[in-house]
């Protein structure tokens, strides 16, 4: 007994302790207090020397949070226990959070730096007159190959995936949208198809695709494709790049069918408490010379137009990553579907997920 | 002989097993090449990293404290929630109480912390350490119920009449031999407890907010680009951290242990 | 007397089974019974008698079952070598000490263990076997969950055995029963409620794996759990979610009154 007591005492000590350092070293780096920044932004997706040097321009602490999905964002934004002042949604579910109301209009005044992008990715169909929100980052799905592995093949479409020398070669996106969109685009439907039909004969060829699929991962995807474990892999645009950057072997391809063409925005969530702050640390990231920065650590392609001459000429001018929208065709932006259209394509990746070689 | 020497290699395998991956995690905290394969050379730069990074020792620090204070409350709480089943008359009573015990453990940790979420969206507390505290309290309680009840149940009423005959109050009975004799369970429920909450993810992911995290959120959410080495490193330093404790602490206690006499066959 | 002391241990947890086990499992209950649109009804139920969550159902029960076959078959001779040990205790303390490092980096190691470069392979290559595939197999899977489960089928287990009574082997031995014998009629029944509690803590928790179905079996292995999660986060289906979620449940119960009829 006497031990027991000795132990459960020892533990609330060591607790307290514990707690009491955590709070000292939070409050001598600042954390504590009202001058902080809090953003919810997807994993690894901004280059942290950026955030230090906002940190030291205008001396606000930041409080960088992550998510791993866009949905699990929206969670946590509507429950409204949390503070989140910035946060960054792709496309589609900018305009589900714009129906919801859990959005606060932007006021451009605030937002001078908004001129340097690219007027190719203002005024888009999920965010007319970006009432709401500003570029971050766009991208492309597509293939990602090792042409050493595959005896020097080249993969161009999408329909390249179904041939019988790729067997158990492919590594797919964990992603409803982007695995089934990519069924739909190899049929030369669109990806934001909602024929019942449409979806369940693209429901059948990726059955027939099973044979070559080796794993449906997340993130994983990029660590397995440099290290060669698989030869092929549907990714995201950044992602590739991450990846070639890694093993310079593989290559990227945006497949000729036709495919994704996707954004991530910032965004002010209704639950903001330091808007100001907010703002400022948007138009930061806006700044032509932080937007190449963070374009040239993260990987994917910047919107700002002004960026582009910062970054190495290399970069620039690779085709794979900034391509020549107004040349490449069938690139469609995922449209918000709706709740049940979205649950059936979900039900249906399941569905392919559970079928057996 | 020859049969001991046959156990000592069983056991010996499924601890090399148990401790296989750790070692390997551990092993690539030094690889100077960056990644978990490829060990290119030897460095100590990925322990440099962990100290100059104030936020991840913060974030060890609420981990710990978290897993702390969640297992000795649930521990207490737990201990009480044993003693109610096993004071339960009827058998219906009994399972009842033991099945809803259970639901926290069988159910999904998606569902858990969805419905944690709800739940304190219902009630209003903010998202943070408050409600991550609650949380791995709550699902810390059921698994020291069912570590310390067989505990219970195996103890013969006799020793109970025994007692009370011999005069002692309520609270000596509880004190002086219902207490001691499951302490076992009792340590075994910490244990678990602590077990639990160093380990979960999934609930905590749901109901944290406004910058407070835990480690394996926080790895979570670094294994975007492949987890840097320096959570390798971390999790060596932590690990041996554990080791020396738990080895120090059993031979600490087994010496205080001695004097009482509890007769240990050998 | 005892009805009295039974209320003061049973209002502290009572308040915790209101609280967060009741007000759960109602919670979900209500949401099960509203389908994606929010229209009240039993569509999801209609639903999750559908072929594809039977087959589900019934593949997340194989796979726990096998799980928790292979960890008793493990477990129960590697917890009775260890009541024989000299530092018992510790010993034990180093079975769980595993299990305090993060599940996602032991994954993660794992990953680099049975990659097509890894570390298993370089010993099978060592053998002349050549590189296999043993990432996201079904032997993956099975390596990686029952490694997760063994400490928690081999804590209740090592705790029945160590309150055996050593004097009923020993009587059983002077009888002149052979160790198998004494093992079959007087070991194994009286350590069976450490068994059950075993499989108990491995069984229904392996119903609902969901990291591993994707980092270890690249989601060629889906269990209810992972269906769960996928309707909780991607779809924002809670209904249907909820709907698997009360099924779990219901088994759940359904398990522990089986289990605890013979007691």
């Amino acid at each position: 007994m006497k031990q027991l007591v000795r132990l459960f005492i020892g533990v609330f000590a060591a607790a307290f302790v514990l707690l009491f350092l955590a709070a000292r070293l939070n409050t001598s780096e600042g954390y504590s207090g009202k001058n902080t920044l809090t953003i919810y932004n997807w994993g690894d997706y901004i280059d942290p020397a950026l955030i230090k040097k906002f940190e030291k321009e205008t001396g606000i602490k930041v409080i960088y949070q992550t998510f791993d999905s866009n949905e699990a964002m929206l969670t946590k934004i509507a429950q409204g226990g949390t503070t989140f002042d910035v946060a960054v949604p792709s496309d589609y579910m900018i305009s589900k959070m714009k129906q919801e109301h859990l959005l606060i209009p932007l006021d451009h005044d605030k937002l001078p730096n908004l001129k340097y992008i690219n007027p190719r990715f203002l005024d888009l169909s999920f965010d007319k007159g970006n009432k709401y929100s500003v570029p971050y980052f766009w991208g492309t799905v597509g293939i990602v190959y090792n042409p050493k592995m595959l005896g020097g093949k080249k993969i161009t479409s999408w329909n390249d995936l179904w041939d019988k020398d790729l067997r158990n070669q492919i590594l797919l996106v964990d992603g409803a949208r982007e695995v089934m969109g990519m069924a739909l685009n190899s049929l030369h439907y669109s990806l934001n198809d909602t024929n019942e039909k449409h979806l369940l004969q693209a429901k059948r060829k990726l059955d027939a695709l099973t044979p070559n699929v080796k794993a449906i991962i997340g993130d994983e995807i990029k660590m397995l494709l440099a290290d060669e474990e698989a030869a092929v892999g549907v990714v995201w645009s950044g992602d590739a790049a991450e990846i070639i950057s890694e093993n310079p072997k593989l290559d990227y391809v945006v497949p000729k069918e036709g495919s994704n063409l996707w954004f991530d925005n910032m965004v002010i969530p209704k639950t903001a408490k330091n808007i100001e702050g907010a703002y400022k640390f948007m138009n930061f990231m806006l700044d032509p010379k932080n937007a190449a920065q963070n374009a040239e650590y993260v990987g994917y392609s910047t919107p700002n137009e002004a960026a582009m001459k910062y970054l190495p000429k290399d970069i620039r001018n690779d085709q794979r990553f900034y391509p020549d929208l107004d040349k490449v065709q069938n690139l469609e932006v995922y449209e918000n579907l709706g709740k049940r259209m979205l649950a059936r394509y979900n039900e249906l990746f399941l569905e392919f997920k559970m079928h057996h070689k | 002989m020859k049969k001991k020497i046959g156990a000592n290699i069983y056991l010996i395998a499924v601890f090399i097993i148990l401790y296989a991956p750790i070692f390997y995690l551990m092993i690539y905290s030094f690889n100077s090449g960056g990644a978990m394969h490829d060990f290119k050379g030897f460095t100590l730069e990925w322990y440099k990293e962990v100290f100059h990074d104030t936020r991840l020792i913060v974030i060890v620090l609420n981990t710990l404290v978290i897993a702390l204070l969640s297992s000795a409350i649930a521990t207490i709480f737990g201990v009480l929630g044993a003693l109610a089943i096993a004071n339960a008359r009827s058998r219906r009573t009994k399972n009842m109480l033991l099945t809803l015990n259970n639901v926290l453990i069988v159910s999904p940790d998606v569902i858990i912390g969805a419905s944690f979420l709800i739940l304190y969206t219902l009630i209003g507390i903010k998202l943070g350490f408050t409600s991550v505290l609650i949380s791995h309290i709550a699902f810390s309680i059921p698994i020291v119920v069912l570590m310390v009840l067989p505990k219970l149940q195996e103890m013969s009423p006799t020793l109970i009449d025994a007692a009370r005959d011999l005069g002692a109050t309520r609270r000596d009975v509880l004190t002086r031999v219902v207490l001691p004799f499951i302490s076992p369970g009792i340590l075994a429920g910490f244990f678990m407890a602590l077990t639990y909450s160093l380990d979960d993810f999934a609930v905590t992911f749901f109901v944290t907010g406004n910058g407070f995290s835990t480690l394996s959120v926080e790895i979570y959410s670094r294994a975007r680009q492949g987890i840097s080495l320096s959570i390798n490193a971390l999790s060596t330093l932590i690990f041996l951290f554990t080791i020396i404790l738990v080895i120090g602490y059993y031979f600490i206690n087994r010496k205080s242990v001695r004097p009482n006499g509890v007769g240990m066959r050998q | 007397m005892q009805n009295r002391t039974r209320n003061i241990y049973l209002i502290p947890y009572a308040l915790w089974i209101v609280l967060f086990v009741v007000a759960p499992i109602l919670l979900i209950l209500y949401y099960s019974f509203f389908d994606i649109d929010g229209h009240f009804g039993l569509v999801n139920y209609e639903k999750f008698f559908t072929p594809v969550y039977f087959k589900m159902a019934l593949s997340s029960f194989w796979y726990a079952f096998l799980i928790t076959a292979i960890c008793l078959v493990i477990s129960y001779p590697t917890a009775y070598l260890l009541t024989k040990t000299k530092h018992k205790q510790l010993w034990l303390l180093l079975i769980i000490l595993p299990t305090w490092i993060n599940l996602l980096l032991k994954a993660y190691a794992f990953l680099g263990i049975f990659g097509t470069y890894g570390f298993a392979n370089a010993v099978l290559g060592l053998f002349g076997i050549g590189p296999k595939q043993i990432l996201f197999t079904d032997f993956s899977f099975l390596f990686v969950s029952v490694y997760i489960f063994i400490p928690f089928m081999i804590l209740p287990i090592f705790n029945a055995l160590e309150e055996l009574n050593p004097s009923l082997t020993d009587a059983s031995r002077d009888l002149g029963a052979s160790p198998w014998t004494t093992f079959r009629r007087v070991i194994f029944p009286l350590t069976i409620d450490g068994v059950k509690s075993g499989c108990q803590a491995v069984f229904i928790p392996a119903l609902s794996l969901f990291m591993l179905t994707r980092l270890i079996a690249g989601n060629r292995v889906i269990t209810l759990g992972t269906a769960i999660e996928e309707h909780f986060l991607v779809t924002q289906d809670w209904g249907m979610g909820s709907t698997v979620a009360v099924f779990l449940i219901l088994i759940m119960a359904l398990i522990m009154i089986v289990t605890g009829i013979r007691r």
